[in-house]
């Protein structure tokens, strides 16, 4: 099983023509994702790698029967690309784009919410089921397919994980990158709700950040609601506050979203923290031993 | 992306929010003048730097002279003006070297009955902006938050219908405000919550906002940040930007295109992923060292950005050690194996150098590093990689 995609996905790519969104259907393609088409405003009829492009997301549901997207569109045009897909009925979009103004994600969020569809993102690497289906940047080849969901507000520090779960024969069952954006579409708690009802997920592996409440949120929502094992690491220990550490939403204010706040509520809540950025697959292993007894 | 106080006032003006009357001045007589134009009684001289606590705040040099000054004739404007400008000023914000004062605000008297906040952020858990109020105004409210939470009136807002009228009203009456004051809260709060929408800020502040005798209210200050995500659709905003009052070096990256921030200890990290940077940083805390900053190659990481990035981490005097931490997915180990040769010897390392490589064309990529007769000390794993550094550092 798995959770948001799989190997029955049928896929577009709205900002195909661009030259990063044609490199990464490419890989998307070289994975076995099952890409379908593409969407750029005024170049449809063209094709790229042997995919039709459409002028509207309407158009290409219509002629490829997608049921996703991978959004690759500039920054000023992202929350209407969204918003474009949620309205042509496409019920997972994933959005790459970083450097989306908060008020556009602030009013996307309302009408994504209140629709059929999931938003994942933005300024996020996707989403991948490991052997089945890739929507995103991140490299396949450190995935294989196993018990363990993946959730993380960051991309390199994902694939340190996913490569320690991998080495240590701990495959992924779904690895979800939420985006490092202080508004996304998906939070840690609506991953584990949908990982807590999987049946090929037997545990859970989260990655956190400084900045915002999501963390805590996620760890008082685990308590109640999550049975199946859970373990996490959170990075920013030594971030100074008030600074902008890379990510739009890695930012301590106002005292609040401190790393170390966010690892006593996962502790409090039973959760297993890695104190180390390499002890991540190890910290997973404890956490399902645990359980196991 | 932050502004000065006179900056905020002026866009709050044009936004019909009402805020003191002021000019800034750059010379004492500049100062001098601008009493006289204000013409009254009494002015107040306020230091303008990009950082809060300027009243309690001291001259690094002179702790007898505050960021913010009640003056009474022009000859006294000027004299404040002489003690504050050029002067670093030491605020809780500012870290004990303070910040150079490059302008001050001449701003006429208020007559001050009651002191009030206001303040506007995007919430993230409201998922939208939240408009906040106290009575406690002039403190700090993040101590009011943390101590008395319930003297905070919260009310979030739709960015595009704005704040509803109910509840401009329903603020006012929880900060006690009476007959002329609320219709002047209610425009007050609204205008307010226009412009956070229309000029895409990330925090509008207003502490204290000044209820007067007559019943009006007035920003007696103002403090705006922006997001810089939103910049690109403010080009006007934009040019209000102070690099003066950036860190010389982070204003340096990021026209490189790296993210980088300057913080205190020794150890220079280079790393790709914003997530992955924080984790280096505290992997080397965890092992006993002491980052000297943040930095984020981002996904590109070409040869002219690593030397860059070199560069700048090597521009910190402090640095003993640096260590490089790359997991190459889309990025390939030999390019960065390779950038970092190259800028290795363009740059002239004169501090231990070690490198992690994982991902993509891994082996290929430590044997370039191997290979290159350059002193590259290599690591296999994270624990691996802070060890070695953080023994480089110390060993220094």
């Amino acid at each position: 099983m798995s959770i948001l995609i799989n190997k029955d996905t049928r896929v577009l790519c709205q900002g195909i023509t661009g030259k990063v969104g044609q490199f990464h259907t490419k890989g998307c393609l070289e994975y076995g994702t099952k890409m379908v088409g593409g969407v750029t405003p005024g170049k449809g009829g063209e094709t790229v790698l042997g995919l039709p492009v459409f002028d509207t997301v309407s158009e290409a549901v219509e002629k490829t029967g997608a049921n996703a997207t991978m959004i690759f569109v500039p920054p000023a045009f992202t929350a209407d690309a969204i918003l474009e897909a949620v309205d042509a009925g496409i019920k997972t979009v994933i959005a790459i784009t970083e450097g989306v103004p908060v008020l556009d994600m602030v009013r996307v969020y309302e009408i994504v919410r209140n629709s059929q569809s999931v938003l994942v993102g933005p300024n996020c690497p996707g989403v991948i089921t490991p052997e089945e289906c890739k929507i995103g940047i991140m490299p396949g080849y450190i995935h294989k397919q196993g018990p363990i969901g993946v959730m993380s507000r960051s991309g390199t520090l994902t694939y340190e994980a996913v490569w320690q779960l991998s080495n240590l024969g701990l495959g992924q069952s779904t690895c979800v990158g939420l985006g490092g954006d202080p508004i996304v579409g998906t939070s840690f708690i609506d991953l584990f709700r949908m990982y807590e009802a999987d049946p090929a997920t037997e545990a859970i592996l989260m990655m956190g950040e400084i900045g915002g409440t999501a963390e805590e949120e996620a760890a008082a929502f685990v308590k109640d609601h999550v049975t199946k094992p859970v373990a996490a690491f959170i990075a920013g220990r030594a971030a100074p506050p008030g600074k902008r550490m890379g990510h739009a939403g890695a930012i301590i204010s106002g005292g609040k979203g401190t790393a170390a706040e966010k690892v006593a509520a996962l502790k409090a809540a039973g959760i297993e923290v890695a104190e180390s950025p390499a002890d991540m697959g190890a910290a997973m292993q404890r956490a399902m031993a645990k359980k196991r007894r | 992306m932050k502004i000065h106080e006179f900056q905020a006032k002026e866009i709050l003006r044009k936004a019909g929010v009402p805020v003191p009357k002021g000019i800034v001045a750059r010379k004492p007589e500049e100062a001098a003048a601008a009493f006289r134009e204000l013409g009254g009684k009494l002015a107040v001289v306020k230091a303008q730097i990009h950082a809060g606590g300027r009243g309690k705040g001291t001259i690094k040099s002179n702790s007898a002279q505050h960021g913010v000054q009640l003056v009474k004739s022009a000859e006294e404007a000027s004299k404040v003006a002489a003690a504050l400008l050029g002067q670093p000023l030491v605020t809780i914000q500012t870290g004990p070297e303070g910040q150079t004062v490059r302008q001050v605000l001449v701003e006429e008297g208020c007559d001050i009955a009651r002191e009030l906040y206001l303040g506007i952020v995007v919430d993230r858990a409201a998922a939208g902006p939240v408009l906040m109020v106290s009575a406690q105004g002039g403190m700090n409210i993040e101590d009011v938050a943390a101590e008395t939470p319930e003297l905070i009136f919260r009310e979030r807002f739709h960015p595009d219908a704005g704040l509803l009228s109910y509840q401009a009203r329903k603020l006012a009456a929880k900060l006690g405000l009476k007959g002329a004051s609320v219709a002047s809260a209610e425009k007050f709060m609204k205008r307010l919550c226009r412009v956070f929408v229309q000029l895409d800020c990330s925090l509008a502040e207003i502490n204290p906002l000044v209820v007067t005798g007559a019943g009006d209210l007035i920003a007696l200050d103002a403090k705006m940040t922006f997001d810089d995500n939103a910049l690109f659709r403010h080009k006007d905003l934009a040019e209000l930007r102070d690099l003066a009052e950036e860190e010389p070096a982070e204003v340096r990256a990021a026209n490189a295109g790296l993210s980088y921030v300057k913080l205190d200890g020794n150890i220079g990290c280079l790393v790709n992923g914003a997530g992955l940077a924080m984790s280096t940083m505290d992997l080397i805390l965890l092992h006993g060292g002491s980052p000297a900053n943040f930095l984020d190659v981002g996904g590109g990481a070409n040869v002219d950005q690593v030397t860059e990035a070199f560069r700048i981490l090597l521009s910190d005097k402090n640095v003993k050690a640096v260590l490089v931490n790359i997991f190459g997915g889309i990025m390939r180990c030999t390019t960065i194996a390779t950038a970092v040769m190259e800028a290795y010897k363009t740059v002239g390392f004169n501090v231990p150098l070690v490198v992690r490589l994982e991902g993509t064309e891994v082996e290929e990529g430590r044997k370039i590093l191997a290979g290159g007769g350059l002193d590259i000390i290599s690591a296999t794993g994270l624990t691996d990689a802070a060890q070695k550094v953080v023994k480089a550092a110390s060993a220094a």
